[in-house]
This record gives C-alpha cells, sequence and structure tokens, in this order.
C-alpha cells in the first residue's frame, strides 16, 4: 500500500539540504498550515454541494443544476458571494467579542481538522494522547458560540447560544465515554496505533455488541456536537431566525457556516478512524486474495470513502427527522444515553478482559 | 435563458454602457458571477403571494436549481427581499428596517399587484400604494399572485441585472452611517 | 319560546322577527340580558359567532349573533348608544371570552369603548392612527394617516376603562402587560413561524413561555371599509383574498350570502360544483398545514412532500378555474364558468393517487417518536374554552366540540352526502394535527360520492348587472378549512352594501395561543401556531 510518508519524507529532506534546519522547520509548518487550510476550505465547499445534492434528492427536487456540471461549482459562487458581501456594523454589541467569536468557532474546527489521519502516513499531528487532544480543541468551538450569541445583544442569538451551551456540554459526555470505550479495547490514545490496530478488522466487527452500541452513541452525540438536525436547536430556523448568528452577515456568517460543515466532517473521520478502521482497507482474515485486492486501493479512497458514507448516514437523518425540543434533548442525552454509556463502558471491559473479542 | 429570448434588455444595456479597465473588469465579472449565482432570498412574506413563492422554493419548481438555495429568516444573511404580499401602513416602517437591516449589495423585488402599487386594494385606508415608495425595487413582478413561473422569471430578471453591475467602484461603496429622527446613527 | 321567555324578563327590548330574532336592549340593561341569554337553561347562548360593529348614522353600536351549541339556535343581539362623541357601551368579553378581541377590534374601526373591558388598546391600527376607519363620516385623506416610516412605540401597560359603580362617571385605568424586568422576546411580524406577519410578544423565563401578547394588523387592508364603496359582484374578489388558502369556501359565503338575501335559488349543478371545488380547497388547505407544521418543527423534506401533492390539487382546480391560489370561480347565482371536462377523470385519478401518499406522511411523520412527544399533551384547549372564545373548525373538533357547520347547518349538497364529522377529544397539538389528516381522508371521501354524480344543468342563473338587496341584516356561513366563516352584510336596499362583516375563523385561534402557550416551551408556542393553523390576511382582513 502507498505510503505517503515517502513524499512527506522526501520534501523535508530535500527541504533540509539547502536550508538551515530551523528554517526548513518553519517553511514545513507554514507548508503544512496552507495545505490544512487549502484542504478545509476544498472539503467544506464539497460537502455543502454534496448537503445540497443530497437534500435535494430526498425531496423530490434536483438541486443546483446551472452554474458547472450538474452545478458542482454552486458552491464556490456560494463563496464569492459572502467574500464580498459587507459585514455589518452593528451599534449596541460587544465589538471585540462579536468579530472573534467566528474567529474562536473556525480556529477549533481547524485544529480538530488536523488531527485527522487521512492516510496512511498522512497525518499532521500525531502523539500519544491524539484522540484527548482532538477533544479538547475540538470543543473549543462552543466558547465561540456562546461569544457569539452574548455579543450580538440579540435575544434570539443569546437564547441560540445558551442552548447550544447547554447541549454541547452535555453531549460532549456522551462522545467523551464512546471514545473511552474505544481505548478501553484498543489501549492507546494514539490515532495511529487505533487505526493500526485495526488492520486485521475493524473495531467495529472485531469490538461486536459494545463497538456497535458506542458506535451508534458515538454517531447521536456527534451530530448533536455539530448542532446539525435532528439537533439543530440553537440554530433553529423556524423557532429563533437563525439561532446564535442570527446577527452576523457576509464572512462572519460564512465562518459559522463553514464550521458547521468542517464538525460535520471532523465528526465523520473520527468515527471512521474509530470504529471503521481509518484508512486501513477492508480486510477479512483467512481471505488472503480478497485482502492483497483490498491493498491496492489507495488508503486516501478508503478514509473519504467511509468518510463519506458516515456523513451520508448524518445528512440522512438530519433531513428525516423533525428538530428535537430543549427538554426532549437533554431527557436523551443524561436519561438514555449516558447510562447506556456507562453500562457499554462496563460491557466493553468485561470483553476485554476476558478476551471475548474477535 | 438566453439573451435573445427576453424581451426587455434596453435597461441592461443601460446599465452595461458605462464601461470599465480590463482588470477591474475581468474581477467584477467573476465577483458578479459568484452573486448572481448566489442569491439568498431572505423568508419573508405578508400574504398570498407567499404561499406562490413557497411553491416556486418547493419540489415542482425548485428555484434552488439557480443558486436560490438557502432562504435565510435572518435579513443579516439575505441577499434579496421578495416583498411577496400587501404592505400596509403598520407594517411599513417593519419593512424599511428589514432592509436596513440587510447587508449590501442588497435588493428588492416587488411581487404581486399589491406590492407593486397596492393592487386590488389600492382604495384602502391602510395600504401602502406601492412598496417602491418606501424601498428601491429592482424588480417587479406583477400578478395576483404571480404564478410560480412568473416568480422565477423574475427572480433570473434579477441574476441577469446583478451580472452586468459594477461591483468594484460601483454597487461597493462604503455608505456613510446615516440618521434616524431621534438624531442616533442607525 | 325564547321569544316569549325574553319578552316577560326584558319587556323593554324591541324584537325584530326575521330568518332569525333580532333583539335591540338600551345599554343599561345589555350586559344583564347578556348574562341572561348565556346562562338561562333553556337558552344556553354560549357561543359568540360574531360581533360587529355599526355606525347606523345617528347611532353606533354592537351587534352580536349569538349561538346555543346545545340547542342549536341563533339570535342577533343589539345595543346601540347615540353618544358620537364619546360613545361607550359595556363589556361582555367577561362573558364570552371571544368579545374580547371582537370589541377591541370595534373600538379600533368605530372608536366605541367599552367599559370595564381589560384591556383597551387598538387591534389592528397602529396607536397612534388619527380616527376611526369604519364611521361614515371617516375622513380618508392619506394626508391626515401619511404612510410613517417609523415604528410604533409598544406599551408595557394597557388602558382600560372603568365606570364607578353609580353615575357612570368613567374612569381610565392602566393594566401592565408586561413588568420592567421580564424578559420579552418579540417574535413577528418577520419571523418563519408565525405563518405571515403577526407579531407575539412573548415573556420567557428561560425557555417557559409566561405570557404571549397578540399583536395583529400588520397586514390589515380595510377590506371591510372597501366593500362598502363596491357593489355586491365587486365585493367577491376581495373575498378569495381573506384567507387565501380557502378562496373557494369564503367566496361561497358571500355568494349564498347575497344569494339567501335575494331569494335567488342556484341550479343543483351549481352546488355540486360549489361543493367539489370547496373539497378541493380544503384539501390544498390542509395539505399546506401538513407541510407548513412539518416544516416548523423542523422536519423540512416532509414540507416538500407535502407541497408535491398540493401541486395536484392546485392543477386540478387550475383547469377549471385559471387560478392557483385565487380562483374568482364562485359569483352571485352560480359559477364563472363550466367545469372542465378533464376535472371528473382528474379528480378519480387524484382520489387513487393521494392514500398512499397520506400512509407515506403517517411514516414520515406520524409515527415519528420526536414528532409525537412533541405534540402530545402540549397546549390543552378544553371544550369549554374552545366554545368560549369560539375556535371553532379543526381546532374545535379535536377539544371535542362538534362544530362543523356542513353537519350542523348544511349547505351545497353537504345533506345529500355521507360523511364523518372528525372528533377528538384530547384538545392537545396532536389531535389538532390528526383530525386534519384524517379530514383530508373525509375530503376525499366527499369527492368520490360527488364527482361521478354532478347533474346536467346550467351553471349558473341569470341576475341582473345591479344586484340590489332588501333591506334588512343577513348572514351566512360555511365551513372553510380553518373553521366557520361567516359573512354578515347589513343593507339598505342600495347596490352597495352599508355593511359588511366577515367573521374571521383565524381570529379566534390566535385568541388562545396566550392560554395554550403559557407554561410551555418556545419550540411548544411554535407547535401549538403550527396546529392552529391561522392564516394571518384572514384575521387581519
Amino acid at each position: 500500500m502507498f505510503d505517503f510518508a515517502t513524499i512527506t519524507h522526501w520534501v523535508d529532506e530535500l527541504l533540509r539540504s539547502f536550508l538551515p534546519h530551523a528554517t526548513a522547520t518553519l517553511v514545513e509548518c507554514i507548508l503544512i498550515g496552507l495545505c490544512l487550510l487549502l484542504g478545509y476550505a476544498l472539503i467544506a465547499l464539497v460537502l455543502i454541494y454534496a448537503e445540497r445534492k443530497v437534500c435535494a434528492f430526498f425531496q423530490c427536487r434536483i438541486g443546483p443544476n446551472r452554474v458547472g456540471p450538474y452545478g458542482t461549482i454552486q458552491s464556490v459562487a456560494d463563496m464569492i458571494k459572502m467574500l464580498t458581501k459587507e459585514l455589518i456594523d452593528i451599534n449596541h454589541i460587544d465589538r471585540f467579542l462579536f468579530n472573534l467569536a467566528p474567529f474562536v468557532v473556525i480556529i477549533a474546527s481547524v485544529l480538530a481538522f488536523g488531527c485527522i489521519p487521512f492516510a496512511k502516513g498522512l497525518h499532521v499531528i500525531d502523539f500519544n494522547v491524539g484522540i484527548f487532544f482532538l477533544i479538547a480543541v475540538s470543543s473549543i468551538g462552543i466558547v465561540g458560540i456562546l461569544l457569539a450569541g452574548w455579543a450580538s445583544n440579540n435575544k434570539y442569538s443569546l437564547i441560540g447560544a445558551m442552548r447550544s451551551g447547554a447541549q454541547m456540554i452535555s453531549y460532549e459526555l456522551s462522545i467523551g465515554l464512546s471514545i473511552l470505550t474505544v481505548v478501553v479495547f484498543t489501549g492507546s490514545m494514539q490515532l495511529s496505533t487505533i487505526v493500526e490496530g485495526q488492520a486485521d478488522g475493524w473495531l467495529l466487527f472485531k469490538g461486536h455488541i459494545p463497538a456497535c452500541i458506542a458506535f451508534i452513541v458515538y454517531l447521536i452525540a456527534g451530530t448533536a456536537e455539530t448542532n446539525r438536525g435532528p439537533f439543530d436547536l440553537p440554530e433553529a430556523d423556524s423557532e429563533l431566525t437563525a439561532g446564535y448568528h442570527t446577527e452576523y452577515s457576509g464572512m462572519h456568517f460564512g465562518f459559522f457556516y463553514l464550521a458547521e460543515y468542517l464538525n460535520m466532517f471532523v465528526v465523520a473521520s473520527v468515527a471512521t478512524t474509530l470504529f471503521l478502521g481509518g484508512w486501513m482497507p477492508l480486510h477479512v482474515p483467512g481471505w488472503e486474495s480478497f485482502n492483497q485486492i483490498m491493498d491496492y486501493i489507495p488508503s486516501i479512497f478508503w478514509f473519504f470513502g467511509k468518510t463519506g458514507v458516515v456523513i451520508f448516514i448524518i445528512m440522512w437523518f438530519k433531513w428525516t427527522f423533525p428538530r428535537l425540543r430543549i427538554d426532549q434533548l437533554l431527557r436523551l442525552e443524561w436519561r438514555y444515553l449516558l447510562p447506556l454509556n456507562l453500562l457499554n463502558l462496563f460491557l466493553m471491559v468485561i470483553v476485554v478482559v476476558f478476551k471475548l473479542h474477535f | 435563458m438566453k439573451y435573445e429570448e427576453f424581451n426587455d434588455n434596453e435597461y441592461l444595456e443601460q446599465l452595461r454602457a458605462s464601461g470599465t479597465n480590463v482588470v477591474v473588469g475581468c474581477l467584477d465579472e467573476v465577483i458578479n458571477w459568484g452573486r448572481s449565482n448566489s442569491l439568498w432570498p431572505l423568508t419573508f412574506a405578508t400574504s398570498c403571494c407567499g404561499i406562490e413563492f413557497m411553491a416556486v422554493g418547493a419540489a415542482r419548481y425548485d428555484f434552488s436549481r439557480f443558486g436560490f438555495e438557502v432562504t435565510r429568516a435572518s435579513p443579516r444573511q439575505a441577499d434579496f427581499i421578495m416583498v411577496a404580499g400587501t404592505i400596509v401602513h403598520k407594517m411599513a416602517p417593519v419593512l424599511k428596517r428589514l432592509y436596513d437591516q440587510m447587508a449590501e449589495p442588497k435588493y428588492v423585488i416587488a411581487v404581486g399587484g399589491c406590492a407593486v402599487s397596492g393592487g386590488p386594494f389600492r382604495n384602502s385606508y391602510h395600504v401602502v400604494q406601492g412598496v417602491d415608495t418606501i424601498l428601491p425595487v429592482d424588480v417587479y413582478i406583477p400578478g395576483c399572485p404571480p404564478r410560480p413561473e412568473a416568480l422565477m422569471y423574475g427572480m433570473i430578471q434579477l441574476q441577469r441585472k446583478v451580472k452586468v453591475e459594477r461591483f468594484l467602484g460601483g454597487k461597493n461603496r462604503k455608505e456613510k452611517r446615516s440618521k434616524n429622527e431621534k438624531g442616533e446613527e442607525v | 319560546m325564547i321569544l316569549e321567555n325574553i319578552k316577560n324578563k326584558f319587556p323593554e327590548a324591541s324584537i325584530e322577527e326575521g330568518a332569525l330574532l333580532t333583539i335591540t336592549v338600551e345599554t343599561g340593561r345589555y350586559r344583564e340580558l347578556a348574562l341572561y341569554l348565556k346562562n338561562d337553561g333553556g337558552l344556553a347562548f354560549d357561543f359568540l359567532i360574531c360581533m360587529t360593529g355599526m355606525d347606523w348614522g345617528d347611532s353606533l353600536g354592537v351587534i352580536s349573533l349569538l349561538q346555543s351549541t346545545r340547542h342549536e339556535h341563533k339570535l342577533f343581539l343589539k345595543t346601540f348608544t347615540t353618544n358620537r362623541e364619546n360613545p361607550e357601551l359595556p363589556t361582555v368579553s367577561d362573558i364570552w371570552e371571544t368579545a374580547n378581541l371582537n370589541e377591541r377590534e370595534v373600538y379600533d374601526f368605530l372608536g366605541i369603548r367599552f367599559i370595564n373591558h381589560p384591556d383597551m388598546r387598538r387591534l389592528f391600527l397602529r396607536n397612534d392612527w388619527v380616527g376611526y376607519p369604519l364611521r361614515k363620516d371617516y375622513d380618508a385623506n392619506p394626508e391626515v394617516n401619511p404612510v410613517r416610516l417609523y415604528s410604533e412605540e409598544t406599551f408595557d401597560v394597557t388602558p382600560s376603562f372603568e365606570a364607578t359603580s353609580h353615575g357612570g362617571e368613567v374612569s381610565e385605568k392602566e393594566n401592565v402587560l408586561f413588568e420592567e424586568d421580564e424578559y420579552v422576546v418579540n417574535i413577528g411580524p418577520q419571523h418563519p413561524a408565525t405563518h405571515g406577519v403577526l407579531r407575539f410578544r412573548v415573556s420567557l423565563e428561560g425557555e417557559i413561555v409566561k405570557k404571549v401578547d397578540v399583536n395583529c394588523g400588520y397586514i390589515h387592508r380595510g377590506i371591510e371599509k372597501m366593500c362598502e364603496s363596491l357593489t355586491y359582484p365587486q365585493t367577491l374578489a376581495l373575498t378569495d383574498r381573506l384567507d387565501y388558502l380557502a378562496a373557494h369556501q369564503n367566496r361561497h359565503a358571500l355568494c349564498m350570502c347575497i344569494e339567501e338575501a335575494l331569494g335567488l335559488e342556484v341550479p343543483e349543478r351549481v352546488k355540486y360544483i360549489r361543493t367539489i371545488m370547496d373539497e378541493l380547497n380544503r384539501l390544498s388547505s390542509h395539505l399546506l398545514f401538513w407541510s407548513t407544521l412539518c416544516m416548523d418543527m423542523g422536519a423540512l423534506t416532509a414540507f416538500f412532500y407535502g407541497f408535491r401533492d398540493r401541486e395536484k390539487v392546485l392543477d386540478i382546480m387550475e383547469e377549471t378555474t385559471g387560478g392557483r391560489l385565487i380562483q374568482n370561480y364562485n359569483v352571485i347565482g352560480g359559477v364563472m364558468a363550466d367545469i372542465h371536462p378533464n376535472l371528473i377523470h382528474r379528480v378519480k385519478e387524484f382520489l387513487k393517487y393521494l392514500p398512499p401518499m397520506i400512509k407515506e406522511y403517517h411514516e414520515v411523520f406520524t409515527g415519528n417518536v420526536i414528532a409525537q412527544q412533541r405534540l402530545k399533551g402540549v397546549g390543552i384547549l378544553t371544550r369549554e374554552n374552545a366554545i368560549a372564545y369560539g375556535a371553532s373548525g379543526p381546532t374545535g373538533r379535536a377539544a371535542g366540540w362538534s362544530c362543523d357547520v356542513r353537519k350542523h347547518t348544511p349547505y351545497g349538497v353537504y345533506d345529500k352526502v355521507d360523511f364523518k364529522e372528525i372528533i377528538h377529544t384530547e384538545g392537545d397539538s396532536f389531535s389538532r394535527y390528526i383530525v386534519r389528516v384524517e379530514e383530508i381522508m373525509e375530503s376525499l371521501h366527499i369527492l368520490e360520492q360527488l364527482v361521478d354524480n354532478i347533474p346536467e344543468g346550467d351553471y349558473a342563473v341569470k341576475t341582473k348587472p345591479l344586484i340590489k338587496l332588501p333591506e334588512g341584516h343577513y348572514f351566512k356561513s360555511v365551513e372553510a378549512s380553518r373553521g366557520e366563516f361567516g359573512v354578515y352584510i347589513e343593507s339598505r336596499g342600495d347596490k352597495f352594501p352599508y355593511r359588511v362583516k366577515f367573521r374571521s375563523p383565524c381570529l379566534p385561534l390566535v385568541s388562545i395561543v396566550d392560554q395554550l402557550a403559557r407554561g410551555n416551551k418556545i419550540a411548544d408556542l411554535i407547535a401549538i401556531g403550527g396546529t392552529l393553523d391561522y392564516v394571518v390576511p384572514d384575521l387581519d382582513r
């Protein structure tokens, strides 16, 4: 299987051959940053387009089809529009916090995006508490949302922000616990180790019952984390006009918009990494020739393919279910998901201790 | 839709007449391409025309094909306002405020007889005689209510208008803050 | 019997007999009579259908149409004051709750102050509006009331007029709507979930709604005043634009009212066609209800399903009438044109098409746990309140009140078809929802019986080009998609009506929002609004 590390090493050696050590590191950092941002923007545009097409087909519509073949560059047009739109200067707001909020949100999602192993050897930060770091940075976003709601000096925004605060803090627990289940199984918090541990079978299959439960809980909690339907209470269109970003215009709003899609991507790719074997191809123990054929498919396709499937599932339930009410939302977490998760963790420990897994 | 198939292109020719230099022109074209293909309406409707507006968004007519995809409920994020329905005296200040809340560049489409001129209610004591007495209207769509096809035609007319505008140095100007009756900056 | 009872008790009341009794009483004994009418077991007039403010030239007054839900009899109750400078009447808003908004409307239109009414604000017009538009001497000069581009001030206190115990001295008092420290959120007039331009001021305690204050008038077009300067055939055009989702039904009511006043008998074919169109209209309206409710609840895909099927109904109607929403089809004495030859088989196709779709609706939305939990037990309306507030139609029927005009006073050919009146007793949002979905099925059932049996004949009778109604007052109501839609016409024998009043089914619906939403969450307010399914231009007129 092709290892992206060969490319990165080659670049590294090339730079070092004619640059001093510190400068080379600096240049590499900048290059990586640029690549990440580029990938970020690209993925966001693709996701926005995909979401529109997917929901259009669910709704017996066609969706965008005028710009580019099948409307593929619709989201580019949207981005240009958003960039040229006025940033309204509003009276009676906390200007500093108001302008800071979208950046906090976007930075949180870029940081989380940076942790993901996209393919074999294509991994920016890989250290021993990688998954812990990921949870930590992804929850910074909530600060941005709270700031946005508070600084807007708008009652809708404030209600939206408070809702999302309650929601995210609650669902953070479920995410943490379901990830903990995986950590118990693999015995590592390092993302690369977790992925490599699934070389002989994805966790979802190896960990059978507890892993499946953890996967489902993770998907539900992850969707709630990203404020997407049916958990889109913070920006509930029909209740709070646009929730915490009601007062934002132009690219400030664009940041929230992008971050929403990227967070969805991050949630889906973490699900892929933890439960579906990350970039690992599908291997069935014993079927040697099948495994070899699977190995020919580059790891990056595996990763994006699996993530795509998870994203599709997330979109699917966004466009199917009605929105929850705030008390239902909290009840779901505290009364059902959390106890289930704790039980599941216990179950996983039993599975691991007695070696009941495959 | 092809250029020749529209019947009223004179106005666009006027807008186009004032030429620009090459670099700015190219950039303008890109920006205008983006802007015209991504016009997001504000969800705003007062009466019957609003139902037809919903129908245009729904499965059979589906305006998302043209990039009108996202109807935003917050005026800050909308690009144009479809004044769909009668505007009465009590609503006029609200509508004005909504328009003021929108971010530039912004457009107005007057939908239906009532918004165009007062329509069947022109003689009423409480109806504004056409929304153009309060807002600068870009496109008028007559009808009571206009059919979805008519709405679509009007929206595409707006796209065409956006396409030929000068964005840099034209539409994109920083306006001075105006003052309201009480002397506060708005 | 009613007559004698009242004559014995109130010998000074003057009584006119006509199609309906009209009792006129002095202001002094107005409240006493009202209480007697409501509380006497044999009379039990518990439902105030509509209250009309009148300017009779020399006097101002109100005329209310009362109905007893137990005995099903109706009468007009009338009172007046000759003081045009400071007209004052006693309130009946504590007797019939629905009078609350109606009296505010009368105050708004005619300047009659109701003594002891808790909330004497203008209902539709701005509070700095000059003059009272429905008075015959109203100055319509646009310079008196120009388009003001500054927002009207919102007050947290409301004026109220109290009479001292004797001597009739009237003192002004203020009632507090919202305290200084309450967290009041403004929902509307431009808000995606208010179904038009309605404005709620909602006092919140966290997510819990403490109080809702409804502000209407953002689409008040003065249709009633306009009708006074139009000939009868011309007034028809405006009814379609009241509740545009029940255009046919509204116009049907006005046509029937005029026909009844003229003593005009319409051909059987016309009755069939009108009934078919009414039901098609009800279908399209209920499908739209379903779609928008789903959208309000966040189930966006369901919205598109509903609209997809609604387009099919519109196609059928459009073929015959030429319009999608506003059809202008009924005319006095018949309908505008004969039905399109395709109508019958297209309706039949549609009858086959829709039931599987309804099943799909149930799968997509009704059966969903989230939807059920959000609707069940939320916003419970009791039968007593439904009657007191006059919330008829599917809302009333969901509360167990049998109020279908089609059953109780059949018009068209509803007496010839077999259909069930859908009644649920829970009175919560879910039953309001399910009543409407079941009514879709019932409408299909009605159409099924009618569509094959349209008799031959004329589609309209010839009427004189200039229609003059005989002197008197007339009322006729139909079951519109949202409740009882009534038309009250007072004629003085001219070619113009002297006063036209439309009994809007949506005004009572809006008046119960406060009661239903209290103690629930904001999201429930949206669900309650969605299931009440009011159309704002209808209540604002």
